[in-house]
């Protein structure tokens, strides 16, 4: 039987910034501007995507339509295996820097941290050594690597360079969420050992990260075109910079620009569902 | 050479105005945030608006800035109305709860911002910035930046930057709530001490109601979007107008009792009421913990007012004594010296001071008994 | 480019024992790093620095004083900065657009989501979107005679990804701007005008400077876009190292690293500055 209450509440209410905080007048104003910018910039940023949507469709006759230029993608000499070799390198890329990042993050934060500058600076280097720039050192490595194999799969060592930039700071931003300290702790604790730790209490709980992390090497390595062009590999985009050469305006390119940015599009629906669940259960 | 204050500051030329509120409402969409609320501050006055969040106290300070339009009232300062008047020209200084100052400017170039956009001369104001932040006790600081300075000599910058402009209204909106408790109540003297002395009119806004105590002349108690009670803060703990008001103010024992004859029948004592005009029957009677007394019992003991003690707080001071009565539980608050003779276990025995209560009959606040 | 993996919590070493070995644990990605990333770089820097007979010779840096060299390093910097500003002063505009609107509103997620897909739609996919679009002999809106002309068709396509890229970049700026501000400056009788003058400009131009070195570092760097547009004549840097590293002949035979060594040194610059405008941004918007 409760016959006590307490004082006033304790935890002060940030004051929300509701939208109607703020004069009619000065809103409506905003809001005509906010319309007008985005009716602008829309319209830019979505005529090159109707032109290539255009051009995919177009027949020989001009004004015409057909999907020709869309069967090309699995038809057209080189493409398909162009896109096959490129998605395995991808995936190949996404595993290598997987293994490569965050195991070592995970050390570092556990057991190194006075490296953390260091490695936070190498892995941000990448992003002032241009892609035309570092392949102009790489070629002497990659006759080395060329007498055992000449896979365009071997972009993937160079790849993890270029990609290491994004991943650090997806896998960075995960490990900041969670308290890894108190968690290593708590488990040692219980007698894990490190392995243990970093494979089965810090990873599982980084799900989201690792999954950006991934997705932006993906991205990346499906749409670089610098090094796999000059070091003389057939990639996806070096195939259509070569299909472009030889016929300009071909159809298929376009279909081929649609298809890959709806594949992209569809992954970022993926990963904002990914989100989405993972905050639920948060 | 050391000087006072009191010594530099000048007078403002201004003596405080008056501020009358007028039936205020404003909605935000389905929500309702202030439904009718009538405030006057008469000329000098520091009047607390308190209540929980969602209250409605934020969004009457806001519309008396000009931050944002009301949807019907009025709002009159000095005789003027000044409803329509966009913010920039109420005249009125504001201090927030928190990222008050401008980041890129020193300390000086804060307070005197004000004057600037004032087109006052660099010279004069240097020397009235110089003077507030004297009156504050920061001339110190002048030069230095605001993430350079803590928390709560931001929040004195920001008070000295309000004033500077000499407006006619002091407006703080929960300015302690983001401090430490020690600054918090050490600041809280500061502001009341600065704001008797230019004796302008202020509404302070605050969650706390011990802050809203010890400084204000008049204390508003909001819910829901309207004013429950408003009066001199002793008026507001002794005599609140409603079960509300007596909850959110202090703590409150919930007793049940029996009206009748103008008096409360509590546990066999017999109580005057706050209000003379409630009928007879079984209420629910709010009595303060202050207001009961607990003596050890010899033993043996019985009767409404005889119990064992489950738990003594300690709070400096005071001390509270949670006691059990065998089916109820009450606290009292007393003394540290005169709590020291039971602990946990002890039989004791209680006695009711008759200060008048505030009872209840609400089916709410008996269902909670 | 905040702190990312923190030391806090860090302990103290104990007195007496060895420091810990566990830094080797890091062995592996160093000597990964050292060997794809550190190994090119030197090597680009050793044969920068070799004369025809392979000597160490510093004045084989004397070819960037080579006017036809210059040129490109004018036109690289001519066509980045000139689409940086552009892309800046619109992203700008874009950026407070959204940033006004509702956070957790339709408009922000989808623009934060098209900034996503559009980063996607460059290198040589949005050569030929343009190509398509305005190209002068095929154009779908209409045809731009100026298409081919350095530096006004690239720049157009630039600015089409360096908006986004802006947007990224400089909305945690804006967002950083408390509305505690606006209303103080209100309360103290200021103007719109007046708080942009006094306290929103001035707060809000390093992260705007830092981001337009960014968008211009970011520029500097492309490549596959200027050579799907153009691969005949070398405007810029990067398309002429593209050309030098495939040519027998060149200007010299290190034309390459040494261009890359010239454009290594103007982008570690840019990135120089950029980090220490962020720093400032940083402390007030943060």
């Amino acid at each position: 039987m409760a016959a006590v209450t307490s004082l006033g509440e304790s935890a002060p209410a940030a004051r929300p910034a509701t939208p109607g905080s703020m004069h009619a007048g000065r809103r409506r104003k905003l809001n005509l501007f906010r319309y007008v910018v985005f009716v602008i910039f829309g319209l830019f940023f979505f005529l090159p995507l109707l032109a290539t949507a255009r051009y995919s469709l177009e027949g020989t006759k001009a004004g015409s339509w057909t999907m020709k230029a869309w069967a090309q993608i699995a038809t057209y000499p080189g493409l398909l295996s162009a896109i096959e070799i490129t998605l395995e390198l991808a995936a190949i890329t996404c595993v290598l820097v997987l293994v490569l990042l965050l195991p070592t993050m995970i050390w570092i934060r556990l057991r190194v941290q006075w490296i953390s500058r260091v490695f936070e600076f190498l892995c941000l280097l990448p992003l002032t050594i241009p892609a035309i720039v570092l392949v102009v050192g790489l070629g002497p490595i990659y006759n080395w690597i060329e007498h055992y194999n000449l896979s365009a799969l071997q972009l993937c060592w160079v790849y993890v360079i270029l990609a290491l930039p994004y991943a650090y700071r997806a896998l960075a931003t995960g490990l900041e969420a969670i308290d890894v300290t108190t968690l290593s702790e708590a488990a040692r604790s219980l007698g894990a050992n490190w392995l243990t730790v970093m494979t089965r209490v810090i990873a599982p709980n980084m799900g989201q990260a690792i999954l950006n992390a991934l997705l932006l090497s993906a991205a990346l390595a499906l749409g670089e075109f610098t090094i796999a062009e000059t070091l003389n590999y057939t990639t996806l985009q070096v195939a259509l910079f070569n299909i472009s050469r030889a016929t300009t305006n071909a159809g298929v390119l376009f279909s081929t620009s649609l298809a890959a940015l709806l594949f992209a599009f569809f992954l970022l629906v993926i990963l904002s569902y990914s989100r989405r669940r993972s905050r639920r259960r948060g | 050479m050391t000087t006072s204050a009191a010594d530099t500051y000048s007078a403002p030329a201004r003596a405080g105005v008056e501020v009358r509120l007028d039936g205020l409402r404003r909605r935000y969409g389905q929500v309702v945030a202030l439904d009718g609320v009538d405030l006057t501050l008469h000329p000098g006055e520091l009047v607390a608006l308190l209540g929980p969040s969602g209250c409605g106290k934020t969004t009457t300070l806001r519309l008396l800035a000009g931050l944002e339009d009301a949807d019907d009232g009025q709002i009159i300062v000095g005789g003027a109305d000044i409803s329509r008047l966009p913010a920039s020209k109420r005249d009125m200084g504001m201090v927030f709860q928190a990222y008050s100052l401008f980041p890129h400017l020193t300390v000086a170039q804060n307070v005197a911002f004000g004057l600037r956009l004032r087109k006052v001369s660099k010279q004069d104001r240097d020397r009235r910035a110089l003077e507030m932040l004297e009156l504050v006790g920061l001339s110190a600081q002048a030069d230095r930046y605001a993430s350079q300075i803590s928390g709560g000599q931001q929040q004195r910058v920001a008070l000295a930057r309000a004033l500077a402009i000499e407006p006619k209204v002091l407006l703080l909106d929960e300015p302690l709530s983001a401090l430490d408790a020690k600054v918090r109540s050490q600041l809280r003297d500061e502001i009341r001490r600065i704001q008797l002395e230019v004796g302008i009119t202020t509404l302070f806004v605050t969650h706390d109601q011990e802050e809203a105590l010890a400084i204000a002349d008049r204390v508003g108690v909001m819910q829901d979007g309207r004013i429950e009670q408003l009066g001199p803060p002793t008026e507001i703990y002794s005599r609140p107008a409603s079960s509300f008001v007596a909850e959110f103010v202090g703590l409150t024992n919930r007793l049940p009792g029996q009206v009748s004859g103008g008096q409360v029948v509590v546990r066999g004592c017999q109580l005057p009421l706050v209000d003379h005009s409630v009928a007879d029957g079984p209420v629910i009677a709010l009595v303060r913990p202050e207001a009961v007394t607990v003596s050890a019992a010899g033993g043996g003991e019985s009767g409404p007012l005889a119990g064992t003690v489950i738990a003594v707080t300690f709070l400096g001071a005071t001390s509270r004594v949670t006691v059990d009565l065998g089916g109820t539980t009450i606290m009292a608050q007393l003394p540290t010296a005169d709590a020291a003779q039971v602990t946990a276990g002890t039989p004791v025995t209680l006695a009711i001071r008759p200060d008048p209560v505030l009872v209840s009959a609400d089916p709410a606040v008996a269902s909670e008994a | 480019m905040a702190a990312a993996v923190s030391t806090a919590g860090a302990r103290p070493r104990r007195a007496g024992h060895l420091p810990s070995l566990a830094w080797v644990g890091t062995l592996p990605f160093l000597g990964y790093v050292g060997v794809f990333l550190f190994l090119p770089t030197g090597i680009i820097i050793w044969d920068a620095v070799r004369n025809p007979a392979g000597q160490f010779d510093l004045g084989s840096l004397k070819l960037l004083g080579n006017p036809v060299v210059r040129s490109y390093f004018t036109g690289s910097i001519e066509l980045c900065a000139a689409t940086a500003f552009a892309g800046a002063v619109l992203g700008a505009i874009l950026t407070y657009a959204i940033a006004t609107g509702n956070p957790e509103g339709v408009i922000r997620r989808l623009s934060l989501a098209g900034s996503g897909v559009l980063a996607q739609f460059g290198g040589v996919t949005l050569a030929f979107a343009f190509n398509a679009a305005i190209g002068p002999s095929s154009g779908f809106l209409f045809h731009a005679g100026w298409y081919y002309t350095f530096p006004w068709g690239i720049g157009l396509i630039y600015v089409y990804f360096q908006i986004p890229l802006m947007v990224l970049v400089f909305l945690p700026a804006i967002d950083g701007l408390k509305v505690q501000w606006r209303e103080a400056t209100e309360n103290l009788g200021g103007s719109t005008f007046q708080y942009w003058r006094l306290v929103g400009g001035p707060l809000l131009t390093p992260a705007f400077f830092g981001s337009m070195l960014l968008l211009f570092a970011n520029a500097l760097s492309a490549f596959a876009t200027i050579l799907a547009w153009e691969n005949q004549i070398s405007y810029t840097v990067p398309q002429q190292i593209y050309i030098a590293i495939n040519s027998e002949v060149g200007l010299a035979s290190n034309e390459g690293d040494i261009l890359a060594l010239g454009m290594v040194v103007l982008v570690a610059i840019i990135m120089t500055l950029y980090a220490l405008l962020q720093r400032r941004a940083a402390r007030w918007l943060r």
